[in-house]
């Protein structure tokens, strides 16, 4: 559950050599009231917001809990200064920076290690000997042991790199130098055959081992990952640490620029947020169907009372479900985001009469199938698209004219006066001819014509984008991250 | 025609003025007597308008054992969280998936406190005479036919008295000096309006009733409010609560729960169920199994006499776990169990 994000960048521990100051076991002494509200500003510079009252609160939890258990404290604290489950992967690597572990090399941690210096020789293939026996029995705190280990011994770079015990050897510690060192992923195969050597053939549990295992794995990746950043936070400083090499949350990250674990992540929030945003449409049809009066029936009311309207008659709403047309640019530089909208507006589906849903990188196709039948295995959504639909011409590089012009003439009677068109892409069409005339073709024959772009609208018109030219005809929305993409289509959906 | 609710009830008030302060100092006194003198103090240190918390835990560790005792197992995350809601004297915002225990903690800290356990179901449309308190119309038209000699001014003081005032949920946890625990379920269907309400009520544990003064709570109800997270409760709401998110215990808790639920079943068949499920968890299906879940498909195992987990058994009894079929299918894949 507290696992940290894993392929989190380390871009942390970059050598300065402009002079930071020889900090050796304590980094900073500070007392506890001056941690937290530290942590309390890392965790505000994420996005998080927290007031004075809660840090408060977290005051008097750390006085009632006391400074005995570190897991305690780092429940307790998110008790009081967290408002939901998305902030804990911000929450976690922040609190171990304030918080570690323990202080300089591991040696030092636990005393467990004997005759250690800096002339140690240091045995790789005995660390992967005990991190596969580690693996295999699950040990959690032994693990935890071996990461700080492997950083120390494997991590260390800059101008005194290998292990300086305690001394603060290295400018820096990577974790990415410490995983490609040690390949702890190679060590699969080799936990599995020790594993089945032990126990009985043919027990049904024993295909989950191998997930199981993988999983263990990519833990431990994340305690490096963890390690690291305490170690060079140690040499530059939380503070810094903190806000440059945690990962935000994945609400915010930027579609053009997330990561594949950040992705797989937004995928996993879209059947909830799919049911937020539906309570948000109910609600806000509940809200119009007691909306506006209805003036005839009103005055034909006022009749029996002698013409005065005693009595305001509502509109009946029909309560006809509107249709929505998605037109997505699939091309590699906005698939991330295509795809997640593609996702999260099928999960709305009944929500809609119906919900078409259109793919083009310089040719258009329907994909509504594709995606309908895509619930089950989203992952590999993006890549049925490319293979399964015709969405590339001759060549493989996006073209917003041709494809509107195209969409304007072979879906003609997708667009009808009740649908609602969503525009996804970023209008970079690679110097061709923007068609204008067919996006208002489209605009024109629609109820109402929306243009979501994921760039920043800093960069809109810059280069080969259009995104200013399509802008002056259509509303052109900024939306960058999951979190803005809610906000929008909560608010522009038709009800 | 009377009608206590709605704007009249303000004209009122500075009319009988002194009337209702004659009748809020008695209530007072007659809900004083029973006081021990320990919380009669309590109340005249500095901050009078805040009820002192039940203080039912010692420690951390001994929330862990006490909630043991009633069956509830409970990770380093939950025994934290709900000292700190004891100690601080805040309410709990129990979030997490569906069936992992936040309506039942409420339930086994009710227990281990040996407190009343007063429960406000929220849904769509539940509003203030659900949840706070109504007068008794019936009662009070009764009341008036009945006395129809009085003047207006004694039936007027009469029928808003406590006789006829019908304590809903969070009124009724709010009076009365015994321990209690107040269970606000799903507070996420309530409207928001709901959750203004409830922003006096959690705050400083008070209700006003304009006919008949302030209402303080003597000791505070031990508060748990879950959501399922269908809709997004307000940052007001959520400032004033410890946030608990329950998720899926790990594999160890989760096999000492199995154990406890299902008495019956083997060590090793537990051990298998739970590492099944927690593979089922992985896969990304549409609705990842509970605890819930995995008890119902223990003691179904349980039930059908299986010695062991099989493909026949894991492939027949799927079904308990799983709610969707399209999980049903994407899961046999996964597990290869055509591979027979």
């Amino acid at each position: 559950m507290n696992a940290p994000s894993t392929g989190v960048p380390e871009q942390a521990g970059v050598p300065d050599r402009a002079g930071v100051p020889e900090r050796a076991e304590a980094p900073d002494q500070a007392g506890v009231p001056e941690r937290l509200t530290a942590l309390v500003q890392a965790l505000r510079s994420h996005g998080i917001r927290i007031g004075t009252g809660e840090t408060v609160d977290a005051g008097q939890a750390l006085e009632a809990l006391g400074l005995d258990d570190r897991e305690r404290i780092r429940e307790g604290l998110a008790a009081a200064l967290l408002h939901g489950e998305g902030q804990r992967p911000v929450f976690d690597p922040v609190f171990d920076l304030y918080f570690p572990r323990g202080v300089g090399a591991p040696d030092l941690l636990d005393g467990s290690v004997s005759g250690s210096g800096p002339e140690r020789e240091f045995d790789r293939d005995d660390l992967r000997d005990r991190l596969a026996a580690a693996l295999a029995a699950d040990d959690q705190a032994l693990l935890a042991r071996l990461a700080a280990e492997a950083v120390d011994a494997l991590g260390g770079y800059g101008t005194r790199p290998g292990s300086g015990s305690g001394s603060g050897g290295s400018d820096g510690w990577s974790s990415h130098q410490t995983l490609s060192r040690l390949r702890p992923e190679t060590l699969l195969a080799r936990i599995l055959a020790g594993i089945r050597q032990g126990t009985a053939e043919g027990e049904f549990t024993d295909r989950l081992t191998a997930d199981e295992i993988r999983r263990r794995i990519e833990n431990f990746r994340g305690q490096v990952g963890a390690e690291a950043r305490r170690r060079v936070a140690e040499r530059r400083g939380a503070d810094v640490i903190a806000r440059r090499a945690v990962a935000t949350t994945a609400d915010r990250v930027d579609f053009l620029v997330a990561g594949r674990a950040q992705l797989d992540e937004l995928r996993r929030t879209v059947q909830p947020l799919a049911r937020k945003l539906a309570t948000r449409l109910a609600a806000r049809r509940r809200r119009a169907a007691r909306g506006h009066i209805d003036l005839r029936r009103t005055l034909r009311g006022s009749l029996s009372t002698g013409g005065i309207p005693m009595r305001p008659v509502l509109r009946r709403r029909r309560p006809a479900r509107p249709d929505l047309v998605l037109l997505c640019d699939v091309s590699g530089s906005v698939a991330g985001f295509a795809n997640f909208t593609m996702l999260l507006v099928q999960a709305l589906h009944d929500q809609f009469s119906k919900v078409r849903v259109f793919a083009f990188v310089n040719r258009v196709d329907e994909v509504t199938d594709l995606i309908a039948r895509g619930t089950a295995d989203p992952e590999g959504l993006g890549s049925r698209i490319i293979s399964g639909a015709a969405v590339t011409g001759y060549h493989g590089s996006s073209d917003y004219g041709t494809s509107l012009g195209e969409f304007a003439e072979r879906y003609a009677e997708a667009v009808t006066p009740r649908s609602t068109v969503f525009v996804l892409g970023d209008a970079r069409t690679n110097m061709s001819d923007p068609n204008l005339p067919a996006l208002r073709t489209i605009a024109s024959r629609a109820r109402k014509l929306y243009w979501l772009n994921p760039e920043n609208r800093a960069q809109w018109q810059t280069g080969d984008s259009a995104a200013g030219t399509y802008a002056e005809f259509v509303d052109m929305y900024e939306c960058r991250n999951a979190r803005q993409l809610s906000a929008l289509i909560g608010r522009l959906l038709p009800i | 025609m009377e009608r206590p609710g709605g704007l009249i009830r303000w004209h009122k008030q500075p009319l009988t003025r002194t009337t209702r302060a004659g009748s809020c100092a008695q209530t007072a006194q007659t809900r004083q007597t029973p006081q021990t003198p320990q919380t009669a103090q309590t109340a005249q240190t500095a901050r009078p308008h805040k009820p002192e918390a039940l203080l039912l835990f010692t420690s951390v560790d001994d929330v862990a054992t006490r909630l043991a005792e009633t069956g509830y197992l409970a990770s380093t995350a939950v025994a934290t969280t709900v000292f700190l809601a004891d100690r601080l004297g805040k309410p709990l915002l129990v979030e997490g998936p569906a069936g992992v225990g936040k309506t039942e903690l409420a339930k086994a800290v009710a227990e281990v406190a040996d407190a009343r356990l007063v429960r406000l179901q929220c849904y769509e449309g539940v509003d203030e005479s659900r949840a706070l308190y109504e007068w008794n119309h019936a009662k009070q038209l009764l009341r008036i036919t009945a006395g129809r000699d009085e003047s207006w001014d004694e039936t007027r003081t009469d029928i808003f008295s406590e006789e006829f005032l019908l304590p809903r949920p969070l009124l009724t946890a709010i009076r009365g000096s015994d321990p209690k625990v107040l269970l606000i379920d799903e507070t996420d269907k309530a409207d928001v309006e709901v959750e203004g309400l409830l922003l006096e009520v959690l705050s400083d544990f008070q209700v006003t009733v304009p006919e008949l003064g302030t209402i303080t709570a003597e000791t505070r109800p031990f508060t748990v409010l879950t959501s399922n997270a269908s809709r997004e409760l307000s940052e007001a709401l959520r400032r004033r609560c410890l946030f608990l998110h329950i998720g899926f215990p790990d594999e160890e808790l989760e096999r000492r729960i199995v154990r406890l639920k299902v008495p019956g079943l083997d060590e090793e068949l537990a051990r298998s169920v739970v590492r099944v499920v927690g593979a089922l968890r992985a896969m990304d299906l549409r609705k990842a199994p509970s605890v819930a879940e995995t008890i119902d498909w223990a003691r179904t195992l349980l039930a059908l006499g299986a010695g062991s987990l099989d493909e026949n058994v894991v492939r027949d009894s799927l079904g308990v776990v799983l709610k969707h079929q399209e999980d049903v299918l994407k899961a046999a894949a996964k597990l290869d169990l055509d591979a027979v």
